[in-house]
């Protein structure tokens, strides 16, 4: 069915659809509306999801890992501060190995405060042991919404739906809709093996776990972490069956032939396509890689993506302070390595969009223009620059 | 109910010996004396906050615990069993569990009194069917002996070390049982070991099977902390209530009870030198601050009788 709503609105709808057990959830922009829209729901029946409304969300994280272990369907969505403030959970939902599915609204971090996008506060947290799956638009987010559990209970691990906040959490945009009985029989009931209250087999969860076991905790969500890519591509084959849009850990735009390319996460991959489109039409081969799945990262596919490609511009929406770039750009220049050198591109760092800056089609332009005039000197000049930065030399302005 | 100690121990213990709690620790006889208030029949899902009790208690791959149990942190302990206890009322409304279970959540003084309070608070104020155990050792045990807001004033801990410059804590302990009774709950309950444990054993079924949030502030010396003979946990806990330094009372449905009042009201000093962390206080030149700690108590007692009915 079509409809029209905000990426907001999409995701609630899709709650809705998959009536969980349990949401603990606490305000913040830009997410807000995502436990409003849902608490309606409730309000009017159409849900039978006991709602926590928490007094932060550190406890709802708490609440959705209490919930989680006792084998209950947990749900919770959070923003920036609020993501920042879970953090410490974050780590011991997943070495508890619950499949909580959360639905994060990127916007930046405080310092200074700013409630527009950017990707920092689940970049902050990419080590966590936490699958995370982004989104371009409300169909998107919906979609990997729709995806969410049957990734995560099949994996045991905790699961992040990314959005933009704002660009997608509040613009309205055409979607298409799975019906209900689509929904619950896709996603299907929740049936844990081991959890609190089941019938006369107590279980103990959270251990003072000593150096003698430790780290085989942690290989054993390593190892989860590593075989989810598996399951991540069955869920989008089964859901592409029924939905007619198909979904991997990455999306190549304009990649086959392409000479120069940039590699970004979320949103701005719209603008990108539009410049590239823009660009083959003059005859440039410009090309667009959306990184969809962050964690486990995408390295075999974006080392067949980027082989061969002239120059690349790998964008982070989120400053990593490393001193020579964002993460994504850390990991993909780290997933190139094992290239022969002339099948592996010249590769630059390229900081953007923080505290919602905005990008354009001619932002993405002259990108392109510089990576190609840096394909043309076979070199490049500054591997680590930002992008429309007042008075930034270095920078690429557009 | 008649209480009669003998038939209690005669229950299946539901906290197991061989926990790696220190001897003379009141915080195992606490849970102990809790988790035997439980009717045989129901089910319990014990949760704790980081502490001493838990990382003592629940050592991968050993529980001491017969019932589920879970720990995540230690400032959320509320918070999560409060998750626990949702999912209960969630999955019994959808038909996937019949039985009974009851959710017993235990923190020390340090998650409870100090890092733990908000989470408490909104768990207390949202309502949920659970009871929150506060085993209070007067200071931060587990990382050794810091002060927290429960700490006692005059007492020596690591972060308020007596000193040529430093008498111990400057501030008087906070009044944690009065700050949860303000949040209007049905039960609120102060209680801590003594003789035949009838005190803990009634409240701890009371609360337990009271709908809705209830709340035990149970004292838990510590050995260690405290510095008293590992023989001495029981005269130390009826010393804290015949100087009407540890009182026993009820707050039910809002209203004050006092459970037991000492025929002889002892001096507080009785209590304080059976404990290395107030040795400094019987030094000569000293006894101001066994006269403030005595008005400090005589008030706070008076206060409270006139509170009761």
């Amino acid at each position: 069915m079509r409809d029209r709503m905000s990426g907001n609105e999409a995701v609630a709808f899709a709650m809705k659809q998959i009536d969980p057990d349990v949401m603990g959830a606490f305000p913040i922009t830009p997410s807000t509306e995502i436990p409003q829209y849902f608490s309606k729901y409730i309000a009017d029946g159409e849900v039978h999801t006991e709602f926590v409304a928490v007094e932060s969300e550190h406890s709802a994280m708490s609440t959705c890992i209490g919930a989680s272990a006792a084998g209950a369907r947990a749900i919770t969505a959070t923003s920036s501060a609020g993501l920042a403030y879970m953090w410490e959970l974050l780590y011991v939902a997943a070495s508890s190995r619950l499949p909580i599915v959360m639905a994060v609204v990127n916007r930046a971090l405080t310092g200074p405060i700013n409630i527009n996008n950017d990707h920092s506060d689940s970049m902050g947290c990419r080590d966590s042991g936490w699958i995370q799956i982004y989104a371009e638009n409300n169909q998107e987010v919906y979609d990997n919404y729709i995806q969410a559990m049957p990734v995560a209970e099949h994996c045991r691990l905790p699961i992040m739906i990314c959005q933009d906040g704002f660009i997608t959490s509040h613009a309205v945009e055409n979607i298409e809709l799975l019906e209900d009985e689509q929904v619950r029989s896709f996603v299907g009931e929740y049936d844990p093996e081991h959890y609190l209250l089941k019938k006369d087999e107590p279980l103990a969860v959270g251990p003072y776990g000593i150096s003698p076991y430790y780290m085989e905790i942690k290989k054993g969500q390593a190892e989860a972490m590593k075989e989810s890519r598996t399951r991540i591509y069955e869920v989008a084959e089964a859901f592409a069956k029924i939905s007619g849009r198909s979904y991997g850990m990455i999306e190549e735009y304009m990649m086959d032939d392409a000479d120069f390319a940039v590699v970004l996460i979320g949103s701005s991959a719209g603008t990108a396509k539009a410049a590239a489109h823009g660009l083959r039409e003059a005859g440039i081969k410009a090309g667009v890689i959306k990184v969809r799945v962050f964690r486990p990262f995408p390295w075999e596919e974006l080392r067949k993506a980027l082989r061969g490609v002239k120059a690349v511009a790998v964008m982070d929406k989120s400053e990593g302070f490393s001193g020579w770039g964002g993460p994504l750009f850390a990991e993909t220049r780290a997933a190139l390595y094992d290239l022969e050198e002339s099948a592996r591109p010249l590769l630059q760092s390229l900081v953007y969009g923080l505290g919602g800056r905005d990008v354009t089609v001619s932002t993405f332009e002259a990108i392109y223009e510089d990576l190609a005039r840096t394909a043309e000197a076979g070199t490049v000049e500054h591997i680590y620059r930002h992008v429309g930065v007042r008075g930034d030399e270095e920078g690429i302005q557009g | 109910m008649t209480y009669k100690l003998k038939e209690e121990l005669n229950k299946k213990e539901r906290f197991a010996q061989g926990h790696r709690l220190c001897a003379g620790c009141g915080a195992g006889v606490a849970v102990s004396a809790v988790l035997r208030a439980l009717d045989e029949e129901d089910k319990a899902v014990v949760s704790n906050a980081t502490s001493c009790l838990e990382v003592s208690t629940f050592i991968y791959p050993d529980t001491a615990y017969e019932d589920s149990y879970i720990h995540s942190a230690f400032e959320n302990a509320a918070a999560m069993t409060g998750g626990v206890e949702t999912a209960y009322r969630v999955l019994k409304k959808r038909g996937k569990i019949d039985e009974n279970f009851k959710f017993i959540c235990f923190g020390g003084d340090g998650g409870t009194y100090d890092i733990g309070l908000q989470s408490l608070s909104g768990a207390m104020e949202r309502g949920h069917d659970m009871v929150y155990v506060c085993y209070d050792n007067e200071a931060y045990m587990n990382t050794g002996i810091q002060r927290s807001s429960a700490t006692p004033r005059f007492a020596d801990a690591t972060t308020t070390p007596v000193g040529t410059k430093s008498y111990g804590k400057i501030q008087n302990k906070k009044d944690l049982t009065a700050i949860i009774a303000a949040h209007g709950v049905p039960y609120v309950a102060q209680t801590t070991m003594l003789g035949n444990f009838r005190d803990i054993h009634e409240k701890a079924h009371r609360a337990i099977y009271t709908e809705g949030p209830c709340f035990l502030n149970v004292l838990a010396p510590c050995p260690r902390g405290w510095r008293y003979g590992m023989d001495d946990l029981a005269e130390i806990c009826r010393l804290a209530v015949d100087t009407c330094v540890w009182p026993l009372y009820e707050v039910v449905n809002g209203k004050w009870h006092l459970t037991y009042e000492p025929r002889t009201k002892l001096p507080v000093s009785d209590f304080l030198e059976k404990q290395g962390r107030f040795a400094h206080m019987f030094r000569p030149g000293n006894e101001w601050m066994i006269d403030e700690a005595q008005q400090y108590v005589d008030e706070k007692w008076e206060n409270l009788k006139a509170r009761c009915e």
